[in-house]
């Protein structure tokens, strides 16, 4: 069942379902951010349209900044504004910005302790038709092994909208995952955001196995949870939107109530938001755990809902894995 | 404007100081880089004890002008130069590259007040710096920026995207200072991936571009001045210096890039710069 203080919008299980991309909610984000504090700056690769930083560029043309395709000068420029009092936001896609530039994320922003905030959009297989270049999957991996770095991955455009907002108010460098397709729209203005606090979608009287997800693929758990429910198998579903700093407790607690976890992400599953959720639970309450995401191959060319079925990542392979970890207890 | 005799005295015998504590500290450290920190002195010392508005009691000063440093590996240099300045007792050098030093061995900024950045890999320093600047110039503060590069870094695609973002946003308060010493880890600069013409290389970018003796105290003041001056785009000073300066052995020769003396050859090379004092003494008697 869904749970109501999350404030889901009521049409989630309808084809009605406004779909809107994720990485509208950061362009949204960005104009409040720089409405509430001056100091917020947006530095952008070539991509303002794609990466929705015009809107803020039109808004505050005098902090918006054009870099041409120059990721890795773009983020080191960040980290001397970051230093300075400064809230720069660099936008590009994932593949290219924390992906060409990771080099000079980790030491001039991340080790040097600058307040940047990274937004990679585009991120995940199901960019589609651009193919495997343009579809970053080792995103999460390689910005969460970095020490101080936050890492937040929306379900949709309102969540990225929040976590823009709020990633101008954290301190030190953050990681903000965008996709590019049309997401479903399941939460709401009123949905609670708060980085570092996991939120329960959905939980049934009985659940046996808990689907931890972020990203696209949150409204895929929850058509998979309410499919299985009326095959008489209770889940509990959390959109673990902050995958660093995680939030141990309430993942600690879905482990010990269902003792079965599936994850479930548009990303490689080696060193994903899975693999956070197994090297926290393996030390605490080893449980047994499925893994939706990539499978070690890059991704091609095709039409988004495809790719997402052929590289095993809907709705059934989800309901898949729930029965899978369910028999491994 | 001709440097006082005086302050030039006084700075030269900053200088030789400086290099005698660097052959010292790096002997102590067992590791690191050498030719570097000693073809960089002088440069260090005109800006620490002439050029720069800052205050070593209060290295956060808000006003402060910026000392980026690019090629974090010669800041052996900066780390002698800023303990000569008072930023901290020189006894503390002793811990370079040890462990819970706050003297990392290369520049870590959160590590230890003064550094602005912390650098090592190359090629980035300018776009930080950039950045630096043109938070200044968003804040309408008056202070400045300076980027100390390598030569071998020119090599590094990201040098020249900043030098292409720096001209097109007229980054008047950033004065880059190029270390043209003509050596690298795996040789000289013209062999391994050549960089000249330079001078024309920058002009091309938009840059206002000096040519100066690094071990020159008067050119490295004027130049900076001039750098002030220009108002249409980014300075950037190359300056010519010799690696190893002071240390006969260890001057021009690429090997002394990434090494640093054993206990005989520091021996050595203090006597060099010693004999070197002297000699500057008995010149300005």
């Amino acid at each position: 069942m869904i749970n109501k203080d999350a404030k889901l919008n009521s049409k989630i299980f309808s084809d009605e379902t406004e779909a809107i991309p994720i990485r509208n909610g950061y362009g949204d984000g960005l104009v409040v951010a720089g409405e509430r504090d001056e100091n917020v700056v947006v530095l952008c690769a070539d991509l303002t349209e794609s990466t929705r930083s015009e809107a803020f560029a039109k808004k505050f043309p005098e902090r918006f900044f054009e870099f041409g395709v120059a990721e890795q000068n773009m983020a080191a420029v960040a980290s001397g504004l970051g230093i300075s009092g400064k809230i720069p936001f660099i936008s590009s896609y994932a593949s290219f910005s924390p992906g060409r530039n990771w080099e000079q994320i980790r030491t001039t922003i991340s080790y040097n302790d600058s307040n940047v905030k990274i937004a990679g959009s585009h991120a995940g297989i199901s960019v589609g038709p651009d193919g495997a270049t343009h579809q970053a999957v080792e995103d999460i991996a390689t910005t969460r092994v970095m020490a101080n770095m936050t890492v937040i991955v929306p379900c949709d455009a309102n969540e990225a909208k929040k976590a823009t907002v709020a990633a101008a108010k954290i301190w030190g460098p953050v990681y903000i995952r965008l996709a590019r397709e049309k997401t479903p729209v399941i939460t709401t203005d009123e949905t609670p955001f708060t980085p570092g606090e996991a939120l329960i979608l959905w939980e049934s009287k009985k659940p046996e196995a808990a689907i931890i997800a972020c990203g696209t693929l949150v409204q895929s758990a929850l058509v998979a949870a309410k499919e299985l429910e009326e095959d008489g198998i209770g889940t509990i579903v959390v959109n673990n939107h902050t995958v660093k700093p995680m939030d141990g407790d309430t993942i600690l607690r879905v482990a010990k109530k269902t003792g079965a976890v599936v994850s479930v992400e548009e990303h490689q599953v080696a060193g994903g938001m899975g693999s956070a959720v197994a090297e926290f639970l393996a030390g605490r309450h080893p449980t047994p755990q499925e893994f939706i995401g990539l499978q070690g191959v890059f991704g091609e060319s095709g039409p988004p809902e495809k790719l997402i079925k052929k590289y095993g990542m809907d709705v059934s392979d989800i309901k898949r894995a729930v029965k899978k970890a369910i028999k491994r207890k | 404007m001709p440097l006082h005799e005086e302050k030039e005295k006084e700075l030269e015998e900053i200088a030789n100081k400086i290099r005698a504590t660097i052959i010292e500290t790096l002997e102590h450290a067992g590791s690191g880089h050498s030719a570097g920190p000693l073809g960089m002195t002088d440069v260090f010392t005109a800006f620490y004890f002439h050029i720069l508005n800052h205050d070593p009691k209060n290295p956060d000063w808000e006003d402060r002008d910026r000392l980026i440093l690019s090629n974090g590996h010669i800041v052996p240099v900066r780390y002698v130069t800023m303990a000569y300045a008072g930023y901290f007792p020189l006894e503390e050098l002793k811990t370079l590259r040890q462990i819970n030093s706050r003297l990392q061995g290369h520049p870590h900024r959160g590590s230890l007040p003064g550094l602005e950045t912390t650098s090592g890999p190359l090629g980035s320093g300018l776009s930080q710096a950039c950045g630096v600047a043109l938070a200044a110039r968003l804040d309408k503060k008056k202070h400045r920026v300076y980027c100390f590069m390598s030569d071998g870094e020119q090599d590094a695609g990201n040098t020249w995207e900043a030098a292409m973002f720096a001209s097109k946003y007229k980054l008047n308060n950033l004065t880059a200072l190029i270390d043209r010493n003509n050596i690298q880890i795996d040789g000289y600069t013209e062999n391994v991936m050549p960089l000249e013409s330079l001078k024309e290389k920058y002009e091309s970018f938009g840059w206002h571009v000096l040519e100066i003796d690094g071990h020159n105290f008067e050119e490295i003041i004027d130049a900076v001045s001039e750098a002030k001056a220009i108002y249409e785009a980014p300075t950037v000073i190359i300056a010519h210096t010799i690696p190893g300066k002071g240390v006969s052995f260890m001057e021009r020769d690429y090997a002394w890039h990434g090494k640093t003396p054993n206990k005989e050859e520091a021996e050595k090379a203090l006597k060099e710069i010693r004999t070197l004092a002297g000699k500057i003494k008995s010149e300005h008697e």
